[in-house]
């Protein structure tokens, strides 16, 4: 409390003393009787020399921003797609830096070289076309091989990946990050979001996962028949508004019980082995130094970004779309720790698209391992299928597939 | 000259019959001088506020998790307990932040502003086309101001989803508190916002097209006027669609319709709706979107091209290339709204078409600076607070723009896409550019508007301060967006789990920002007590303090109703006769006839 009375304190202080300095200043202009829009010759110099010299700082600023923080705090690219923007970067910065020192320099320069001089006239100089011209043509062509160099690195980018390229799926929700490898046969499983249970956070769809999800819908904790029987039940008395979501609640779970039994019905079995054989990782996502590897996005709730600022990589994750990136690791995070020169050092994966409050945490740790060390940890995870998660212990599916309409009460 | 004098005084008699009372004069005014000042008034307040908005976070970002006095002071104990900001309310603190400095102060503020008081006094007209709905115009903008004021005040937060609202952030109040009923207001006071500026803009282009005095063509319009033109133009094309955007995104909130939403589980709540596309909303904000960089851009180039001839006391270079740059850039911001959304899904191959039409645009961009530059070249410049200010305009114009180069390059895009690089970038080149804009407009135009002078020496207190402060926040920015840092992150404590180098540079960084914030922010109090104070006890101003040609100047001091006593003005050249070859002062006002054997510029 105290604290605050200061601060409105400091607050009403700091505008009286304005209001002092302004009244001193008054006085002295009164004194000067110089009329406010007569600019004296001395204060226009004066402002002119610091035009010119707020230049020179302004200059040594940015340099020494670019001496101490260098071109990027990220360090080098360590993926291949990154050395090549970097480069591109590196050229772009050149090309704008120049620009920036030059163009600027001019100003200031002028600024303080054409102040008013008395008796000297300001020349009369309205237009000159080949001017005009001069320096419409070199932007035009200083942007023109900028825009060709940027979409020759842009369709590389945004290209298909070879065939070799491994594919692994980020799952995003607020506020983690869940990796799915496409195990044996470099093939994702299908999905749909309706399929989301306790023990399918991916919505992983095969048969038995549709089973399970339309018995949860039917008899699950809140499920149809529970919410029926609630709404049913003569004994208990609910305020309108209760009654009211209770009454929605119903007929959403109802409209996604149908939309599952259609599942059901077009549901192609030989499609489930894609599934089985994924394998869901956490917390940390483990790749291979040289592996390429296309990315697809999915999210579960709002829009996400996938950053990886270290592989020069980003792309969107869209609820209700896939989408997709391609990079490949071509430094260790042991190699690169070196590089850095710090022990502590990781590679990362940030959500960089505002998600909500914690937001800024959303994050996974990406370590890069050479082809060995990475087919070991492989090797160790494919032993932890999805198949074997669903199905703990090694025991036939006994989902009661009872998928006969709803009954609307 | 003795008929005008006759007519002067018939109109003056005619006006003693209507007596304005203090509701219609100063209220209900359908003046086109005080709607001028009341969305200069309105705007001011309004970006005090998202500037002290911005100190707040700015201080979280700078000393992360420690508790200060002056949040809790601001905030109290639910926005931030113990003096330590919640993590809600920093998304809240950045939206409204960002919200009312681009659509309040910088579009209400700059266009409303002086569109509506320099537009028919550099025309030669009595008043806007209509003083009614310039009325509206007005009340709508202060309407829409207060209901995203009130919304700071919700229980739930206000809105929380970034200036942009992406939904399905903002569609959804399960995935963050402020898109409950924070999120709703934000809505209503944007409709509202929309609608008043879509009655403005009309008017302004009606009144550019039909009511110019006798001999003011459109190409002896001044560039401020031209600005003015191509504004109103691009925000009766591009809001509407805003509004539609904003109209989907209230019906998916309310009304259970799937235009943004697709496949979401939220809360632990599965929802039904499928086959809708956040990517669509995208396309309709950026649609608005960018034309609104160049709504809030071009008056501040406009207003700068007048402050910068005349204060150089040389005509601008390039009068016609000017237009056709303002042209240029105005058909271009239509085609380049793409630009904002490389890494979002979008196809890459149309990705590919944005970068070109976005980096088109740097070339009229170009032209402009290297006019304004060769305007300055052996000219005779006299450095008013306001001149300094168009000066510095142009810098950060320069500054930010060269960024844009790469931000536009989409492969480069990728890594720097919503980080501070972008952040830096647009705040330089849309923000500080139009701010050093507006406070030239008001240095320069004040007299015109209040009939009193400004504080000189004040004038340039304030501008030094502002200089220094707006590069010194916005050049280390840059450097933690390379750094790979994502804006809207409250604190950065994630980088020392895997990258303590980076981890520090953000710390330095951002405590060198912040306290630049600072300064700069406490800077602004010599620019709010110089203009308050110089209202009422400033001196008076001449007619024509600035020696300039266009034809305000030759209106009275005094504001009387219809701006000119007895007839219009007649205009027989262009408004940038300055320092002309053997004319007796450096300045030939618009309304002087050519000389026997003089040629038109």
């Amino acid at each position: 409390m105290e604290n605050k009375l200061i601060i409105l304190l400091v607050i009403i202080l700091g505008a009286i003393a304005v209001a002092q300095l302004v009244r001193i200043y008054e006085i002295s202009s009164k004194l000067r009787k110089n009329a406010e829009h007569e600019i004296s010759n001395r204060d226009n110099n004066l402002n002119g020399r610091m035009m010119f010299g707020f230049m020179f700082l302004m200059f040594a600023f940015f340099i020494y921003l670019m001496q101490v923080y260098g071109w990027t705090g990220r360090g080098s690219a360590a993926s291949d797609e990154g050395v090549e923007m970097d480069w591109l970067l590196n050229l772009n910065f050149v090309i704008i830096s120049a620009m920036f020192f030059f163009t600027n320099f001019l100003l200031f320069y002028f600024t303080w070289k054409y102040v008013r001089k008395p008796g000297v006239p300001a020349y009369y100089y309205p237009h000159n076309n080949k001017l005009e011209m001069i320096w419409t043509v070199i932007p035009a062509i200083i942007l023109a091989v900028i825009i060709i160099l940027g979409l020759q690195t842009w369709n590389n980018l945004t290209g298909p990946t070879t065939p070799e390229a491994e594919k692994i799926e980020l799952f995003s929700k607020q506020f983690d990050w869940t990796a799915r490898y496409s195990g044996a046969d470099n093939t994702l499983g299908l999905y749909d979001y309706k399929l989301t249970l306790d023990n399918n956070e991916l919505a992983l769809l095969t048969t038995n996962t549709i089973d399970s999800s339309l018995n949860n819908m039917l008899y699950g904790l809140t499920g149809i028949r529970s919410l029926q029987k609630l709404l049913n039940n003569r004994d208990t008395i609910f305020s309108d508004s209760t009654l009211n979501v209770l009454k929605i609640d119903l007929s959403r779970k109802e409209r996604l019980y149908r939309f599952l039994a259609q599942m059901k019905e077009y549901h192609n079995p030989n499609l489930d082995a894609s599934a089985w054989d994924d394998i869901i990782q956490k917390d940390t996502l483990y790749l291979c130094k040289g592996q390429e590897y296309e990315i697809v996005l999915r999210a579960k709730d709002v829009i996400h970004s996938a950053y990886f600022p270290h592989f020069r990589a980003q792309m969107n994750a869209v609820p209700g779309m896939a989408t997709r990136m391609k990079f490949t690791p071509n430094k260790t995070t042991k190699e690169m720790r070196q590089e850095k020169n710090e022990e502590s050092f990781n590679y990362v994966l940030m959500c960089n698209k505002i998600c909500g409050g914690a937001h800024y945490k959303m994050k996974m740790i990406v370590v890069v391992l050479d082809r060995p060390a990475y087919k070991k940890w492989m090797d160790g995870k494919k032993k932890v299928t999805f198949k074997d998660q669903y199905f703990p212990v090694a025991a036939a599916p006994t989902t009661p597939a009872d998928t006969t309409a709803v009954t609307m009460n | 000259m003795a008929s005008h004098d006759a007519h002067a005084h018939g109109h003056h008699d005619e006006h003693h019959h209507h007596e304005e009372n203090f509701i219609s004069k100063y209220i209900f005014s359908q003046d086109h001088k005080m709607i001028g000042k009341q969305f200069l008034m309105t705007a001011v307040f309004m970006g005090l506020v998202a500037m002290m908005l911005s100190i707040l976070f700015r201080i979280q970002l700078a000393w992360p998790g420690e508790s200060s006095d002056f949040l809790s002071f601001f905030l109290g104990e639910k926005w931030a307990p113990n003096g330590v900001l919640k993590e809600d309310m920093y998304l809240g603190l950045v939206t409204i932040h960002g919200t009312i400095m681009v659509f309040f102060l910088l579009t209400g503020g700059l266009s409303g502003t002086f569109s509506n008081i320099l537009i028919p006094l550099q025309l030669g007209a009595r008043d806007m086309a209509s003083g009614f709905l310039n009325m509206l115009s007005f009340w709508g903008f202060a309407i829409s101001s207060l209901i995203m004021l009130i919304s700071l005040f919700v229980e739930s937060g206000p809105a929380m989803a970034g200036w942009t609202v992406y939904p399905p952030l903002s569609a959804l109040p399960q995935a963050v508190s402020g898109s409950g009923f924070g999120m709703t207001l934000w809505l209503i006071s944007m409709t509202i916002f929309i609608a008043s500026s879509l009655i403005g803009s009309l008017n302004y282009i009606v009144t550019i097209i039909n009511l110019r005095t006798q001999g003011m063509t459109m190409t002896r319009m001044p560039l401020t006027i031209w600005a003015f033109f191509v504004t109103a133009i691009l925000g009766v094309l591009s809001f509407p669609v805003l509004l539609s955007a904003a109209l989907l995104l209230t019906m998916d909130r309310l009304m259970g319709t799937s235009f943004y939403l697709s496949d979401i589980i939220v809360g632990g709540e599965m929802l039904t709706n499928h086959g809708g596309s956040p990517i669509l909303y995208q396309h309709l904000f950026w649609f608005l979107g960018h034309p609104e960089v160049y709504i809030v851009l071009l008056p501040a180039l406009g207003l700068s091209s007048e402050i910068i001839a005349t204060n150089s006391r040389k005509p601008i270079f390039g009068y016609k290339a000017m237009i056709g740059s303002i042209l240029a850039i105005g058909f271009l911001s239509f085609i380049v709204w793409g630009h904002h959304m490389f890494v979002t899904g979008m196809n890459p191959f149309l990705g590919s078409v944005f970068v070109f039409t976005t980096l088109l645009i740097a070339i009229p961009s170009a032209v402009k600076v290297f006019n304004y530059i060769t305007t300055l070249w052996k000219g005779s410049l006299v450095l008013t607070p306001a001149m300094l200010f168009a000066i510095g305009l142009v810098s950060t114009f320069i500054t930010g723009g060269v960024t844009g180069i790469i931000l536009a390059d989409s492969a480069l895009d990728i890594m720097l896409h919503d980080t501070y690089f972008v952040v830096a970038h647009f705040h330089i080149v849309m923000g500080m550019s139009a701010v050093f804009g507006m406070f030239a407009g008001v240095y320069h135009w004040f007299s015109k508007m209040f009939g009193r002078m400004m504080n000189t020496r004040l004038g340039y207190a304030h501008f030094w301060v502002t200089l220094i402060g707006a590069y010194g926040v916005f050049f280390p920015m840059h450097f933690v967006g390379l750094a790979g840092a994502p804006r809207r992150y409250y604190d950065y404590s994630a980088y020392s789990e895997f990258d303590n180098n980076s981890f520090q540079l953000m710390v330095d960084l951002n405590q060198i920002i912040t306290v630049f914030a600072i300064i700069a922010a406490v800077g602004q109090v010599l620019f709010l007590f110089n203009f308050f104070y110089s209202i009422f006890r400033g001196p008076v101003a001449p007619q024509n303090p600035w020696n300039s040609t266009t034809l305000e100047w030759t209106t009275p001091v005094e504001h009387i109703h219809g701006n000119w006593p007895g007839e219009l003005p007649t205009v027989h050249r262009w408004p940038y006769d300055y320092s002309k070859p053997g004319a007796a002062q450096d300045f030939i006002t618009q309304v002087t006839p050519l000389e026997e054997g003089e040629e038109e510029h």
